[in-house]
């Protein structure tokens, strides 16, 4: 079967939004309902977070909400088990991100075969070196079909670039600028320079714009050079709203899509 | 066999550099050029002209007669804790704030748990003129006040951890959020064996001139440069790094390393990262941690803020899993009774930390001509508290 994130890209290779949340917040159980949710008020690719003890590269919200996670009882085994089967109700493309150190534990093969069995498309560890994943994991990922997602930074030299590029055939996730997650009020100029020259580079994998994307403004900003874009913080804050998951789902989808030129 | 890092950066199967890409650059400067900048002669020379005249090295390999006599061996003492600041860690420091330098970086971010790593950073950063900011877990912040009233008196900033358990791992953490988010301009001064390589190598090399000393002074004092075993506590494992190095090749000199039991290694409050950890990837390498089964970091205790660290470096994790080095553990009971005991019988108040080397000295047999050097990583200024009332409870 063609891998779902391939597919969405040829289908659709603009203003793609992915939508990161992390499993286990606000409520153990919520997890399948709000990847339901998410593709019903048009989300395009959603990101299931697995929450770590020591989230290094997060800011403080998605720190509370995997604090949270773990304290109402969120590990991978289960996960796996609320996720057992998400392919009866849902279609889009789905990605695990987490901590390296988790997959780990469970063993690395293994998660990548479970992964498959439930019909997840990728996986996003952004701790896991890109040699090491070269080196040691890289077939237990591609015979199971999912996709590794890597990271570039403003940072990021273009042969390293050019490296990532090879060694991906989902999608490149550019961080918007070198930062920890979490919310940003627009995108500056120096960020716009970035995603221009990154767009000149002709890479083959298409591109996600994350870090820092909390409304439409920066989400139409970012698909400018992008693909798409990648919000996580500011969904897990509007998760914590008053209301049902349902109504704070389609309320933020709308609110990233509330502009005419996305329609 | 090697027990030094590899060229890929590690020791056996730890070490490496699992960090995000949003690291990579630095880790990356680091890594191509601290080998080159701190082998070049003329970085050589200001950092030992630095450990002498503002640290004031060689520190004294002391010969206490008494520890003898009672433990029946012949016991010498690497006094780390007269070092400027009180602790081996300004070796360390030195030697860092001369490489940011020469990497042009402008401002200093540390962590630190006992606040003595705070406090080195801190003194470097004040004879530098260099901005810096030092994260403290806010249970040390308030733990260690003496030391975090030093950090602000040298200009530094302290900024209070409140994440996870609020002590050392997560000022850890913190800091390296901070690296992430400040990519240019700033260097990130690790204060033990841990974290990305090459930080558990450059550390290491920083502090080697503690065994380096020894080498020597053991010669003049005994004949040898070997001594038959020498002892440290292990945290993350700097002071036992330095004092291990020299003699890591010389396999007739026995290395034991001292972790935190805590209230015991088998009570849920212990720090005893061998004893009670497994293969893990935290702060950037792959070492012994204390997980639980899902790989979620176990929060540790120890009476010490300095050795209250769920991980080891990864040179001490393959020095255990080869066995080059003796792993041990001594809980808070038995830490008190050896401060007590080295206060009253050498007039030496030592930091917490180094009394756990020294607790080590009762589970101990040596023969009585056995050459054995103890290594007292610190002082006890900042403790006097934890002391006094430990004092007061036992009159």
């Amino acid at each position: 079967m063609e891998n779902r994130i391939n597919r969405l890209f040829k289908e659709k290779p603009n203003n793609i939004l992915s939508v990161y949340f992390t499993a286990g917040f606000p409520q153990l159980n919520d997890t399948e309902e709000i990847i339901v949710e998410l593709e019903k008020s048009g989300a395009d690719l959603i990101e299931i977070g697995i929450p770590f003890s020591d989230p290094v590269a997060d800011g403080p919200t998605i720190q509370k909400s995997s604090d949270k996670a773990l304290k109402n009882g969120m590990s991978i085994k289960l996960l796996f088990e609320q996720l057992k089967d998400i392919r009866r109700h849902v279609k889009l493309p789905l990605v695990l991100m987490g901590y390296f150190n988790n997959v780990l534990q469970y063993g690395v093969e293994d998660f990548c075969r479970k992964a498959n069995e439930i019909g997840i498309d990728g996986i996003i560890l952004p701790d896991l070196p890109l040699e090491v994943y070269e080196n040691e994991y890289r077939p237990f990922f591609e015979q199971n079909n999912l996709r590794n997602i890597f990271l570039i930074t403003p940072q990021t030299s273009e042969a390293r670039i050019r490296k990532i590029d090879a060694l991906s055939n989902g999608f490149i996730y550019m961080v918007s600028s070198s930062s920890t997650t979490g919310a940003k009020s627009n995108v500056t100029e120096q960020q716009e320079a970035y995603f221009k020259r990154i767009q000149g580079m002709n890479l083959k994998n298409p591109r996600l714009v994350g870090f820092g994307i909390s409304n439409n403004t920066t989400f139409v900003n970012s698909c400018r050079y992008s693909n798409g874009a990648i919000v996580g913080s500011a969904f897990i804050k509007a998760l914590s709203d008053e209301g049902s998951i349902s109504q704070n789902v389609k309320k933020f989808i709308d609110l990233i899509h509330s502009s005419e030129e996305n329609k | 066999m090697s027990y030094h890092v590899d060229q890929n950066g590690y020791y056996g199967r730890f070490g490496g550099a699992f960090i995000p890409e949003m690291m990579y650059p630095n880790v990356d400067e680091l890594r191509n050029r601290y080998r080159e900048i701190i082998e070049s002669e003329e970085f050589r020379k200001e950092y030992t002209d630095l450990l002498r005249d503002y640290v004031g090295r060689p520190s004294p390999l002391y010969y206490s007669n008494r520890l003898s006599q009672q433990y029946e061996a012949q016991i010498y003492l690497k006094r780390e804790d007269l070092n400027h600041t009180g602790s081996h860690k300004i070796n360390n420091t030195v030697g860092q704030i001369l490489l940011a330098k020469r990497l042009g970086k402008q401002r200093i971010i540390a962590e630190t748990g006992a606040g003595q790593h705070g406090v080195a950073t801190a003194t470097v950063c004040a004879r530098e003129g260099l901005q810096c900011i030092v994260y403290m877990g806010a249970l040390d912040v308030s733990r260690q006040a003496p030391n975090v009233e030093k950090m602000k008196m040298l200009g530094a900033e302290v900024r209070p951890v409140y994440s996870g358990n609020q002590t050392l791992k997560d000022a850890t953490n913190e800091a390296i959020r901070d690296w992430i988010n400040n990519p240019e301009d700033t260097h990130y001064i690790i204060g033990s064996v841990v974290g990305p390589h090459p930080y558990p190598d450059m550390v290491a090399r920083f502090q080697a001139v503690i065994s380096e000393e020894m080498r020597q002074q053991l010669k003049e004092k005994t004949g040898s440069e070997l001594p038959n075993a020498v002892i440290a506590c292990v945290g993350g494992g700097s002071n036992a790094a330095g004092a291990f190095y020299h003699f890591l090749d010389d396999e007739e000199v026995k290395l034991i390393a001292v972790e935190a039991a805590g209230k015991g290694v088998d009570t849920n409050e212990s720090a005893a990262t061998t004893a009670l950890g497994k293969t893990g990837v935290l702060h950037g390498s792959k070492s012994l941690l204390m997980q639980t089964e899902d790989g979620q970091v176990i929060e540790p205790y120890s009476i010490s803020a300095g050795l209250d660290y769920p991980g080891i470096g990864p040179m001490h994790a393959n020095l255990y899993e080869t066995g080059r080095a003796k792993f041990m553990s001594v809980t808070d009971e038995e830490t008190l009774e050896a401060a007590y005991n080295l206060t009253e019988k050498e007039g030496i108040i030592p930091a917490l930390e180094s009394a756990h080397a020294l607790a080590a000295l009762e589970k101990l047999k040596f023969d009585q001509d056995e050459v054995v050097v103890v290594n007292i990583s610190g002082r006890g200024d900042k403790d006097m508290e934890t002391y006094l009332k430990h004092f007061r409870a036992k009159q």
